[in-house]
């Protein structure tokens, strides 16, 4: 599928750009052939959307420089990008919805006739690159009553209709049904024969690998490898996106599984866009294990989480904890039983940024007779609470009245980790309980995961970090496209088997 | 263009300076805007005066005489800023919460209208005055309850926003209550014997006891939104009712995680809001006029938006910011017979400072008050190093 292959029209070299708090790209560098599709793979977070904007304009990098066709650019924003021939489609869609194609295809950019728009025109030239491009679309239809596949059409269009030479899709597939994927990557090699440059943004390894010249990983913002699609396998590739070198062994014992305690059955839900994401789930997790779920993000384990624990309705099969049926529970009810849950977004879900250490530590029961004499709060039962937290999970603040957003990433976290772990636990939730934390943090919380199993807790741990996932868990489970994949006792597992699950679906090759 | 900036910076450092005095002296940080916000707004509504060749200083002292000069002008100044309280606390309830209850003007009428109507009913004048009052403000509470609870349960149920759906109800309830009391053919609740429109005449066993005979009579209407303000502090920073209200309103996704119901604490948040609403304008049929107009309350409730702003939606700041706004509209007649400036001026200073405050960065930038605890994103910037 190697085009013949034009000079370098893109190159980033030494980018660096900093959030206050993170380096969202350290140093990377990247360079776009004519006619080339350029891969750029890595899992949430690890800087890709951040690189391309600063391509298309919307970011300014602290450091580094991007040339276009040899030159240097700085652009202020994406209309710079836009006059150098760049075009961008976002992975949400940039329409309005009640505009017809047509409309939305000119918007910003009016094909006019003295004060009027010249429809016509317009209507022409879309109908010209449409099917120069293979890309069927209706100048005439109203955006709001296409198929997904069909507006990310239009958006392609709105891109060539602006003379893009580069374009950059970010995470194009992410909303397309198989079957539209198949005719994407058709109107995509359409475009490299005929001379168009793309950077493609996916955490997908099977699509990088059916329709990538090159392949750039990253991985917390850095660049981590590069390499041809002939030179890959998608486990070679499973490995650079999520490995690390450093193994974190954490000492445990063998467990010592009781009854069964969480038990679910065919569960389905659905994103908040409402693509079903848990596609018939099935996992069953006893007293005293810890059941760890690896897979690539966006394969349905925010849903699966949340509509376990209550809070995202589900859409079919069922929850049962210990031995009630929970699938139609609130949050406290189920949260009540004891079953505590370590939530993935700590700023969204974990904390309320602007209270204190001492009320996030009773965010979920502050209510009870300890600390609410007949609805008026007990400060000082509180306090007291929030002193011997802290102290035992070792939160290194100054006072449990400090807002909670004066703590570091990883102190918040113990605070989260903290107000779940304590209780009267049956079961434990976690995901993503080390994102973003130093290591001495890491140890910490997984040291207290173990505890809680050893003392009988059922354990399900959902992680991107396979590394994560392999030392603490005593069955892996593989979670690919809202299913289990697989399950592996995780004595045997190794890293190589649970990458090609977690990029296939299946052990057996290819599926 | 050197002294210029010179002087600038000396104003600069003198403003700095009185805010530190401020800072130390006021204990409640936020509300430093809102006193500056004052203050620029009597300032430029001074130039305004002057420019129609008024001596501003003659106008404001007439106008702070009308307000406090004597017994009288007190008692009325603060008569008149009773049901302002609670028209503030219905939009500053709801707001802890995430809401914005821009409705009470209509709670108002939906909670005055049923308290004329029970206060009427020919058997309350069979009631003593300890079971009547009571009731003729738990009916207009309810009233406002019901009204401000509507839009609380259309944002739960079909997301409608609480700041359309509160406008629509006002203009319901405006007309609706219009009507009623207008309507001669059939007569719902017109006072037929009256040449002008209104209801019939509560009983006088519902009349609440006059504390003054000023203009407006001070009534012991005072004592109940006076009370329902502390009620309302305690409620919104002692109780575990008003730390769900508070968590809803910093981040709804947080308090669904860790169990809350959230769309039961913005039901009552909004009923609760419109029953502030319901009360004062009850404490106002009984108190004051003994039956319901239909222009009695006009603008009282979007008043009480601008109080609520002006207390940044402190409880007990909304008696202060309350009896500043009531007292200006009561001591404004004394400037326009005195000074021959139109009550109309004051409006317009109270539109400014309400301008001033929800536009703070005006009163930030020109007297330098740093970002203290607005924003959670910007609160550990610069204030460590002073």
């Amino acid at each position: 599928m190697a085009q013949a292959s034009g000079g370098t029209v893109l190159e980033v070299e030494g980018i660096t750009k900093a959030f206050p708090g993170v380096v969202a790209n350290d140093d990377v560098s990247l360079t776009l052939n004519q006619g080339e599709i350029h891969c750029l793979l890595g899992e949430n977070g690890a800087g890709k959307s951040t690189l391309v904007n600063m391509v298309f304009g919307l970011y300014r990098p602290d450091q580094g420089t991007i040339k276009v066709r040899g030159e240097e650019v700085h652009f202020e924003d994406s209309g710079d990008a836009i006059a150098r021939g760049i075009g961008m489609v976002h992975q949400h869609f940039q329409l309005i919805p009640v505009f017809t194609v047509a409309e939305n295809i000119i918007l910003g950019n009016e094909v006019t006739k003295g004060a009027f728009l010249d429809l016509d025109t317009a209507r022409r030239q879309i109908d010209a690159l449409a099917e120069r491009y293979g890309l069927a679309v209706d100048p005439d239809a109203t955006v709001g009553e296409l198929s997904v596949g069909e507006q990310q059409r239009v958006e392609l269009v709105k891109a060539l209709f602006r003379d893009a030479d580069i374009l950059i899709l970010d995470e194009p597939t992410a909303v397309l049904t198989p079957g539209e994927v198949d005719d994407f990557f058709e109107v995509v090699e359409s475009l490299t024969g005929q001379g168009k440059s793309i950077i493609f943004i996916t955490h997908k390894l099977r699509e990088v690998l059916a329709v990538a010249d090159r392949i750039t990983v990253l991985r917390s913002g850095r660049v981590v490898g590069t390499t041809t699609a002939e030179g890959a396998t998608q486990q070679s590739l499973a490995n650079l996106m999520v490995g690390r070198d450093v193994v974190f062994r954490v000492e445990k014992a063998e467990a010592d599984p009781g009854a069964p305690v969480i038990r679910v059955q065919g569960l389905r839900s659905q994103d908040d866009r409402g693509v079903e994401m848990v596609t018939g789930f099935d996992v069953e997790v006893r007293a005293g294990e810890i059941f760890g779920i690896a897979g690539v993000e966006g394969n349905g384990q925010r849903e699966l989480v949340e509509t376990i624990c209550g809070m995202r309705p589900a859409t079919g099969g069922r929850v049962e904890m210990l031995g009630q049926e929970t699938t139609h529970w609130t949050p406290r009810k189920i949260h009540e039983l004891g079953v505590a849950h370590v939530p993935e977004n700590r700023s969204k879900h974990g904390v309320v940024a602007q209270y204190s250490i001492a009320d996030n530590l009773v965010l979920n029961r502050y209510h009870h007779r300890r600390f609410s004499n007949l609805g008026v709060r007990n400060t000082a039962a509180i306090n007291v609470e929030a002193e011997e937290l802290v102290e035992q999970f070792d939160v290194r603040t100054p006072g449990v009245d400090a807002t909670i957003d004066t703590l570091s990433g990883g102190n918040q976290q113990k605070v989260i980790v903290a107000r779940e772990l304590t209780g009267d636990l049956k079961a434990l939730i976690v995901a993503q309980p080390t994102r973003g934390l130093d290591v001495g943090s890491i140890e910490f919380i997984h040291r207290k995961i173990i505890e809680l199993r050893d003392q009988g807790v059922a354990v399900l741990l959902v992680s991107a970090e396979l590394d994560e996932i392999l030392s603490l868990s005593d069955r892996i489970g593989v979670l690919y496209r809202g299913r289990l994949a697989g399950t592996v006792d995780s004595a045997h597992a190794t890293r190589e088997e649970l990458g090609l699950l977690m990029a296939t679906g299946s052990s057996g090759g290819q599926s | 263009m050197n002294g210029a900036k010179h002087a600038n910076a000396g104003i600069g450092r003198a403003a700095s300076q009185v805010h530190r005095l401020l800072t130390e002296a006021w204990r409640l940080q936020p509300l430093y805007v809102s006193l500056y916000a004052i203050l620029l707004s009597f300032v430029v509504g001074g130039v305004l005066i002057s420019i129609i060749g008024v001596n501003p200083f003659t106008a404001y002292w007439a106008l702070l005489r009308g307000m406090v000069g004597g017994g009288d002008q007190i008692a009325g100044s603060v008569a008149r800023s009773v049901p302002f309280i609670g028209s503030a606390l219905a939009l500053a309830f709801a707001f802890r919460a995430g809401l914005f209850n821009i409705g009470a003007e209509g709670q108002l009428l939906a909670g005055g209208i049923t308290a004329a109507y029970v206060g009427a009913l020919s058997w309350m004048s069979d009631l003593p005055g300890i079971v009547a009052i009571p009731l003729i403000l738990i009916a207009g509470t309810m009233g406002g309850a019901v009204w401000g609870g509507i839009p609380g349960v259309l944002r739960t149920k079909t997301g409608a926003h609480e700041v359309i759906s509160t406008i629509m109800l006002n203009s319901l309830v405006l007309f609706g209550v219009r009507w009623m009391v207008n309507s001669r053919d059939p007569v719902v609740l017109r006072d037929t014997e009256s040449t002008v429109p209104r209801t019939d005449p509560i009983s006088d066993t519902g009349v609440l006891p006059e504390l003054v005979d000023s203009q407006p009579v001070l009534h012991t209407g005072l004592f109940a939104l006076l009370g329902i303000c502390l009620v309302v502090a305690f409620v919104l920073n002692r109780t575990t009712f008003g730390f769900e209200v508070g968590t809803v309103g910093l981040n709804p996704h947080a308090s669904h995680y860790a169990g809350i119901n959230v769309n039961r604490v913005i039901v009552a948040s909004m009923a609760a809001s419109g029953a502030f609403a319901g009360l004062a304008a009850a404490s106002e049929i009984s108190g004051t006029n003994g039956f319901f107009q239909p222009g009695t309350f006009f603008l009282m409730g979007f008043d009480g938006i601008a109080i609520a702003l002006l207390a940044r939606t402190n409880p007990v700041a909304i008696i202060a910011a309350a009896l500043l706004w009531g007292s200006m509209l009561s001591g404004a007649p004394l400037m326009q017979q005195e000074a021959d400036v139109s009550i109309d001026v004051v409006r317009i200073i109270q539109a400014m400072v309400l301008l001033f405050v929800a536009a703070d960065a005006i009163v930030r930038y020109l007297f330098r008050v740093r970002e203290m605890d607005q924003s959670p994103f910007k609160a550990t910037s610069v204030e460590g190093a002073v």
